[in-house]
């Protein structure tokens, strides 16, 4: 009979002296296998007496529960030591850069458009367009501006030659040729599906878009953004136009420090007219909007002309309303402090990366504008 | 429009200051665009007196003088030939900023002397536009005077005047609404007439069309000449020029009341008759034009500013000789031939009522923006012709002497503006501005309205030069502005139902997902014009003659544009001449394909110009398959049917690479897009270095989201069974497209096969010339049990036998 305590220790001994897995697993063999030493001790067993079974049948199973143990630590002790090496091999030098990656950005200009958009679908505007090549009806007889008016020529119109029909078509001054098309009863089939079509009262739209005039220089550009709004509806007055427009100012800045003041103009269009300035601070060359004591133009607005509504087939004894247009690049860069708005439309892409948004920053009423 | 304090006071009785005028101005809606103040300006210009003047030692032109000045007795380099001792003049010390030259002076040698000052001229001063010399001044002003007392200058305030309201192109005029607005009290603004001594000589003939109403008188034995300091110096404050008397007397009044007048040197006149006719000419004289047959003869006149013009049947012609000689352009300039000039004794004085719309027509076919031109085509009040002309009558017998004739008038003044029923409740109801009707009517009669009646139905009449007031909507604006937009209360807008699904269409949010969707993909948006040049416009299928405009800001902006493209081409060539060639541009905007509303398309269009930056980790440059990625991932976010696209091979538009290009389409008449490497030949046509890859997403092409009653997906059926992937290699056709044999492969079970994929394309050694190999990864899912061996053989065999229907053949 072998001396079990002197087996244990020898196989102990092997087991703690394996220096890989396939050492670990010869020893294992060796005693566990089918041929293995402690299997050919358990294999005694069945030839014993039952007294004899008694005494040896828990050493032996004892010494192959100790030697199966041994295998499994050293066995994890094993994998911990490889796996320690292999990531030892598997450094990286984190200090080489990533592959080269383009950071995208939104336009200055579209994300004003948005942060405004966002601002007036909270009270309540819906969106409406139309298109840039409008025809003088639209542009400016519809909107009350008399034919050979010198207010037609104070707007710097680009025109198309005159077309086989004697027509000449425009490109709009501003969005306000949407105001007639959404207002224009009869105009329920619009020329596309993106055009707005006629609806009745009560009307609350807004109207963002390209709009052009020939000027260029520092704070005009050939081609820009506005967006307009039109309220119609019973018992709007100028009162309502002022909120709104109170209200619009100090989300779209960010600050409830923001003055405003009204100061009547004249619109073709509208009657009363009234142009809004903001209060700012114009010393040091740059503009800060919500503190000093000057004022500064940002847009017009009114009461829409009586005209106005009749040329729609809207009666101007049953609804009133009003109308506002700003130029959205403009105050873009009033909020954002681009000095040129000329710069806008140069597609610098350092100007783009500079003065541009992320994606992610999309303005919304959770997470505010900007 | 300018006017200065003092000219104001004539009319308005007031103690405010400059800024308490320009704020009441500002809030009644006469927009102060700057007020020039001369005090300011010239603050450390003082007067001197030149002690001796001796010629420079070293310089012909240039005298040395001593001057004594408030600072002392100074030594001062002149190059002005009338210096000399004993003159008054004026005097800038160094330090000071000389407006009419812009610079500040500073001390330093003229000719090895130094200078310690400048003796300057009016125009130095900007006290005139041109002058002779330094100024020469009264000796009994005190050396030290401030220069701008000296020269009687003062501040000038300049406003916008809308066009509604040609009033306030007369000082008059602005006296009124600042006297309604509580500024101050109007003074009388009534003319006394002058009675005639003798039956004007002169008769008058008007074609009512050319000109409603003319009135004129002769004034025989003025005298001529420069007119008094006074006039010339109100005249000047507002920057204009002097010229004589009876000229500077009709500029006066024009300013002063809104009312243009005009005198001719009635020695000069042919004929005793003097008639206002439409022109003779053939109507708009444009470059090229065949001259238009009879009845228009050719009819000219060279008016006072020495220009010769084309009198066409649009324009109102001054005529005398019997009607046959023009000598004015009505409401416009007058004629050269009979102008008036120092010599001239007997003058005869117009005073007419030119139609707003054709003098504002002539003014565009001439070219020439006068005063008169100006303030006739706004509309001047029809009622002033009288009352101007015996305004103009006692200023000149005041000034330069003489006897003047009766009054001569032909034809009728416009009929008044009528009058209407206005109820005061309406200022509330438009304006929400609660105001007494008291308040009310004093307003509108402090601006020159007739209130009569009683409430709810007041009967108002319009002054004779408020031809802008046709209803009771400019009733309210007048009460509003004169009582102060500050007044106006700020009302919430009443609540309304909103729109459950948000406000925007299905285009809108479309046109925001892209934006975002490239923004966050490496693509930086550009905003660029509508326009581009017609050249560029027809490499991009446009350039149409409907599209091109008529008055272009400059001739490479004369068209509309047919595609975004070529804006964003050049952007990312001129961005690459600043040494910055890896631009990726989008932009979302329109495109135009003709003039019509529905000829506008939105696009989205994006632009790559490749620019590998060296790497360590040999990470690829963004190449055309990249751009595809970025494509179809949009596409999808745009929801658009992605699984559903074709791509067409080949069939894109002519400005990309033949051979690099596709349509994404679900038909050929639904292209949803273009994508491609742009052609070598269009890039070297805009200046740019390629290669640049670019796409354009026809926005409008995608099928709109279906609406659905509720927003469930369908319910999710997740197999239990895993799926399996075998490879296959093909071989096949070198120039067939990869997608053929895709389409090919996982069309062979449609029930099994969940997708199939490209992973590996080769060529070269151990493939016969002319083809390629493809490998292809297919993903088989099992629907209801375990495949068998069998089975999966089976259908590896229709995958071979549909993969040989397209000319592959299974690599062996």
């Amino acid at each position: 009979m072998t001396d079990l305590t002197q087996l244990q220790a020898d196989l102990t001994g092997q087991i703690a002296a394996a220096a890989d897995a396939a050492a670990l697993e010869a020893i294992r063999v060796a005693a566990l296998g089918k041929a293995g030493s402690v299997s050919a001790l358990l294999k005694t067993l069945g030839a014993m007496s039952p007294e004899e079974r008694k005494d040896k049948g828990p050493k032996i199973n004892a010494l192959r529960d100790a030697v199966a143990a041994a295998i499994a630590d050293r066995k994890a002790a094993l994998d911990a030591a490889e796996l320690d090496a292999r990531l030892a091999r598997e450094t990286l030098d984190l200090t080489l850069p990533p592959p080269p990656r383009r950071k995208g950005s939104v336009h200055p200009t579209m994300q004003t458009m948005d942060e405004m958009v966002a601002i007036f679908a909270e009270m309540g505007f819906a969106v409406a367009e139309g298109p840039d090549i409008e025809d003088d009806f639209h542009n400016f007889t519809a909107l009350n501006f008399p034919p050979k008016h010198p207010a037609r020529e104070m707007h710097d119109t680009f025109f198309f030659n005159e077309g086989p029909d004697g027509e000449r078509k425009l490109l709009r001054t501003h969005t306000s040729p949407v105001q007639v098309r959404a207002m224009r009863v009869g105009n329920t089939t619009p020329p596309a599906p993106w055009i707005a079509a006629g609806q009745e009262p009560p009307i609350r739209i807004v109207v963002p878009g390209r709009t052009y005039r020939m000027d260029s220089d520092a704070t005009h550009t050939p081609m820009f953004h506005q967006i307009e709004g039109l309220v119609i509806d019973k018992g709007i007055h100028m009162g309502h136009l002022k909120w709104t427009l109170e209200t619009f100012i100090a989300r779209f800045f960010e600050t409830d420090a923001v003055t405003t003041r009204f100061r009547p103009h004249h619109f073709p269009f509208t009657e009363p007219s009234a142009e809004m300035d903001v209060g700012c601070d114009r010393s040091g060359g740059e503009v800060r909007i919500g503190t000093g004591s000057d004022w500064l133009e940002i847009l017009g607005c009114g009461m829409v002309h009586p005209n106005v509504l009749r040329h729609c087939g809207i009666d101007p004894d049953v609804y009133q309303g009003f109308a506002f247009g700003m130029g959205v690049d403009r105050l873009g860069t009033l909020k954002y402090g681009m000095p040129d708005l000329r710069d806008m439309f140069a597609s610098d892409t350092r100007w783009l990366a500079h003065y541009g948004f992320s994606a992610f920053q999309a303005p919304n009423p959770v997470s505010g504008l900007s | 429009m300018k006017f200065t304090l003092s000219w104001l006071k004539d009319h308005l009785e007031t103690d405010a200051s400059v800024q308490q005028i320009v704020d009441a101005m500002t809030m009644a809606g006469l927009e102060v665009e700057h007020v020039i103040d001369p005090a300011v300006k010239l603050a450390p210009f003082t007067v001197v007196r030149i002690v001796s003047a001796a010629r420079h030692p070293d310089a012909d032109r240039l005298q040395v003088c001593q001057v004594e000045t408030v600072d002392g007795i100074k030594e001062i380099v002149c190059g002005a030939p009338n210096a000399r001792a004993g003159l008054t003049t004026i005097y800038a010390p160094i330090g000071a900023y000389v407006p009419g030259l812009d610079v500040t002076l500073v001390e330093k040698p003229v000719r090895g002397v130094i200078s310690n000052g400048m003796l300057c001229s009016a125009s130095e001063l900007e006290a005139a536009e041109e002058s002779d010399g330094i100024m020469e001044l009264p000796d009994d002003l005190a050396v030290g005077t401030p220069a701008v007392k000296a020269l009687g200058l003062e501040a000038v305030i300049d406003f916008e005047v809308t066009p509604n309201r040609p009033d306030w192109l007369g000082v008059a005029g602005i006296a009124r609404d600042l006297a309604a607005a509580g500024v101050g009290t109007l003074k009388d603004q009534s003319v006394t007439p002058v009675p005639g001594k003798f039956p004007c000589p002169i008769r008058i003939e008007v074609d009512g069309e050319a000109c409603p109403v003319f009135a004129g008188r002769l004034i025989r034995g003025v005298k001529n000449g420069p007119s008094p300091q006074w006039l010339q110096d109100r005249l000047r404050a507002i920057g204009l020029r002097p010229i004589n008397t009876l000229v500077d007397i009709t500029n006066l009044i024009s300013y002063d009341r809104c009312r243009p007048l005009h005198v001719y040197d009635a020695a000069l006149l042919v004929g005793d008759v003097i008639s206002a006719r439409l022109g003779r000419g053939p109507l708009e004289h444009s470059e090229g034009d065949q001259p238009s047959p009879a009845p228009h003869r050719d009819e000219q006149l060279i008016a006072l500013d020495g220009k010769t013009y084309d009198l066409g049947p649009e324009m109102s012609v001054i005529a005398d000789a019997g009607g046959e000689r023009p000598i004015g352009l009505g409401g416009v300039m007058g004629g050269e031939s009979t102008g008036c000039s120092e010599t001239t004794t007997d003058v005869f004085v117009e005073s007419a009522w030119f139609d707003p719309i054709r003098t504002a027509q002539t003014g565009r076919s001439t070219g020439i923006t006068s005063d008169a031109q100006y303030r006739f085509a706004r509309g001047v009040d029809p009622q002033s012709v009288v009352p101007g002309l015996e305004l103009a009558t006692a200023l000149i017998l005041d000034l330069c002497g003489g006897e003047p004739s009766e009054v001569a008038v032909a034809g009728q003044a416009p009929a008044p503006p009528a009058a209407f029923t206005f109820d005061p409740a309406y200022v509330k109801a438009l304006a929400g501005l609660d105001i007494p009707t008291s308040r009310s009517v004093a307003i509108l009669e402090a601006l020159g309205f007739t209130v009569t009646g009683a409430e709810p139905a007041l009967t108002v009449t319009p002054p004779s030069w408020r031809r802008d007031v046709e209803g009771k909507a400019d009733l309210v604006e007048e009460v509003a502005r004169i009582a102060g937009y500050d007044a106006l209360p700020s009302t919430p807008l009443p609540e309304t139902p909103r729109a459950v699904g948000g406000v925007l269409t299905a285009r809108q949010s479309r046109a925001r997902t892209g934006r975002r969707y490239l923004a966050a993909n490496g693509y930086a948006e550009a905003v660029t014009w509508s326009f581009t040049s017609r050249d560029t416009a027809r490499l991009f299928g446009g350039g149409a003659e409907a599209l091109v405009l008529a008055n272009p800001i400059a001739a490479e902006l004369d068209c509309m544009r047919p595609s975004i493209l070529p804006n964003l081409i050049e952007a990312a060539a001129r961005n690459a001449r600043r040494g910055f060639p890896d631009a990726a541009l989008f932009e979302i905007g329109p495109v135009f394909a003709g003039d019509a509303p529905q000829d506008q398309k939105l696009v989205i269009a994006a632009l790559l110009a490749p620019h590998a930056p060296r790497d360590w980790g040999k990470h690829g440059e963004d190449d055309l398959y990249s751009l595809k990625g970025d494509l179809l991932g949009l596409l999808e976010e745009l929801g658009a049917p992605v699984a559903s696209l074709q791509t067409a091979q080949g069939t894109a538009s002519p400005w990309y690479h033949p051979g690099r290009s596709a349509r994404l389409q679900l038909g050929p008449k639904a292209v949803l897009a273009e994508f491609g490497e742009l052609h070598p030949a269009v890039l070297k046509a805009l200046d740019a270095s390629g290669p640049m890859l670019a796409f354009e997403v026809f926005v409008e092409a995608i099928p709109e989201p279906k609406k659905k009653a509720v927003k469930t997906r369908g319910a999710l059926a997740l197999s239990p069974l895993m799926p399996l992937s075998r490879d296959f290699a093909f071989l096949i056709a070198a120039d067939r497209p990869a997608g053929d044999l895709v389409k090919a492969v996982a069309g062979a079970d449609k029930a099994l096969i969940a997708g199939a994929r490209v992973f590996d394309v080769y060529q070269g050694a151990g493939v016969p010339e002319g083809r390629k190999s493809l490998a292809v990864e297919v993903t088989v899912q099992p629907r209801d049990k375990t495949l068998a061996d069998a089975e999966i053989e089976a259908l590896s065999g229709r995958i071979v036998a549909a993969a040989e229907k397209v000319g592959a053949k299974l690599r062996t």
